[in-house]
C-alpha cells in the first residue's frame, strides 16, 4: 500500500467505520486496493505500533465506573510503586508525568464500590494515598484526531 | 441513558478491545457472543446512536506518528464559570479531551483538564497560551504535566 493510501487509512477511518458484513472490502474499494491488502496493512501498522487498534471508543462510565487517580511517589520508589499499581487488573492506563504528582492512572471497574476498594488496596500496599479525581463533566466529544 | 443488556456490555468490551482483523469481523464477534453478524451490527448502530459508543474506527498511536509531546494542561477556574469556559476550551482544535474534575487541596487545586497532543514542547507552549486566553481572567493558576513514560496501557476491562 502506498503512503497516500496509508495516510488515508489512518486519518479517514477514525470514525464511521463501515457497519457492513465486509467493512475492509468497502475500505479497500475506497482506497483503490484489495481487502487482503487493507487487512495486511492494518496488522503491519499494529505490529509497528503506529496503530493501537481498530475498535470502539466508549463514553466514560457507560458501562461500569472509572476514575483518574494520581500519586506523589518518591522518585527512588517510582518503579516499584508503578508495578504495584499496574498489577491491579482494574488499572488500564498508568503514566509517569513530570510533576510532584508523578504517577497517574485510570481505574475502571464494574461499580464505584470496587474502585474505592482498589484505591484503598493501593494505599495499603504502597503507603501512599492516591488522589481520586473522578470525571464530573466532559466538555469535548472525542471524534478522533486530525493527522492531516 | 438507555440500559445496556448483558450482550451489549460484552459487545462494548469486545469492540473497545479491538475488532478482529478478519474479512468478516462482525460475524466473528457474533460467534463469540452467540448472535448473528446482523444482530452485532444492529446493536453497534444502536449503541453508537445512544452515545455509549462514541466512534468505531482506527485508533492511531499519536506518539508513534510523531506527536511526542503529550501534555495535560490543568487549570484552576472559578466554579461559577467553569462549565461555560469548559465548553469553549473543549471546542478548541488543539484540545483532544477536556474534563471537569474535583480539586483536592492542597496538593491539587485544579478543576479543569485539557489534554493536548503536539509534535514538541514549543507547540504545547503555544497551545497553553491559547487556552489561557480563552479562559481569560477566570483561571487563577495553571500547570502543564507532560507524560514521560507509559507504564501500562490496556483496553477497557470490567473486573467483577
Amino acid at each position: 500500500m502506498d503512503a497516500a493510501a496509508r495516510a488515508r487509512l489512518l486519518n479517514d477511518y477514525q470514525r464511521d467505520f463501515p457497519l457492513t458484513s465486509q467493512p475492509f472490502l468497502q475500505i479497500a474499494a475506497a482506497l483503490g486496493t484489495q481487502e487482503s491488502q487493507v487487512l495486511e496493512e492494518l496488522r503491519g501498522l499494529m505490529v509497528e505500533g503506529v496503530l493501537c487498534r481498530v475498535g470502539a471508543v466508549v463514553r466514560p462510565n457507560s458501562i461500569g465506573a472509572s476514575t483518574l487517580a494520581a500519586m506523589a511517589v518518591p522518585p527512588e520508589r517510582l518503579e516499584t510503586v508503578a508495578a504495584q499499581v499496574s498489577a491491579h487488573a482494574e488499572v488500564n492506563h498508568n503514566y509517569e508525568r513530570e510533576h510532584r504528582l508523578n504517577l497517574w492512572f485510570v481505574v475502571t471497574a464494574a461499580d464505584r464500590a470496587r474502585i474505592d476498594a482498589v484505591l484503598r488496596a493501593i494505599e495499603a500496599e504502597t503507603g501512599i494515598a492516591p488522589l481520586d479525581l473522578p470525571l464530573q463533566r466532559e466538555y469535548r466529544i472525542d471524534l478522533g484526531f486530525d493527522l492531516s | 441513558m438507555s440500559a445496556l443488556d448483558p450482550i451489549d456490555r460484552r459487545l462494548v468490551v469486545e469492540t473497545q478491545a479491538g475488532l478482529p482483523l478478519v474479512a468478516e469481523p462482525y460475524a466473528e464477534l457474533g460467534r463469540r457472543l452467540g448472535i448473528s453478524a446482523d444482530a452485532v451490527m444492529t446493536r453497534l448502530e444502536r449503541l453508537a446512536a445512544s452515545g455509549a459508543i462514541r466512534r468505531i474506527g482506527v485508533i492511531p498511536n499519536h506518539y508513534a506518528l510523531g506527536y511526542r509531546a503529550n501534555a495535560m494542561t490543568v487549570w484552576d477556574v472559578d466554579d461559577r464559570a467553569v462549565s461555560e469556559l469548559g465548553k469553549l476550551v473543549g471546542g478548541m482544535a488543539c484540545v483532544t479531551h477536556c474534563y471537569r474534575r474535583p480539586r483536592r487541596p492542597p496538593l491539587w487545586p485544579y478543576n479543569l483538564f485539557a489534554m493536548v497532543h503536539a509534535r514538541d514542547r514549543a507547540e504545547v507552549d503555544g497551545m497553553t497560551v491559547a487556552i489561557g486566553r480563552v479562559l481569560g481572567g477566570h483561571a487563577r493558576a495553571h500547570d502543564v504535566l507532560y507524560s514521560t513514560r507509559i507504564l501500562k496501557k490496556t483496553g477497557l476491562r470490567l473486573a467483577a
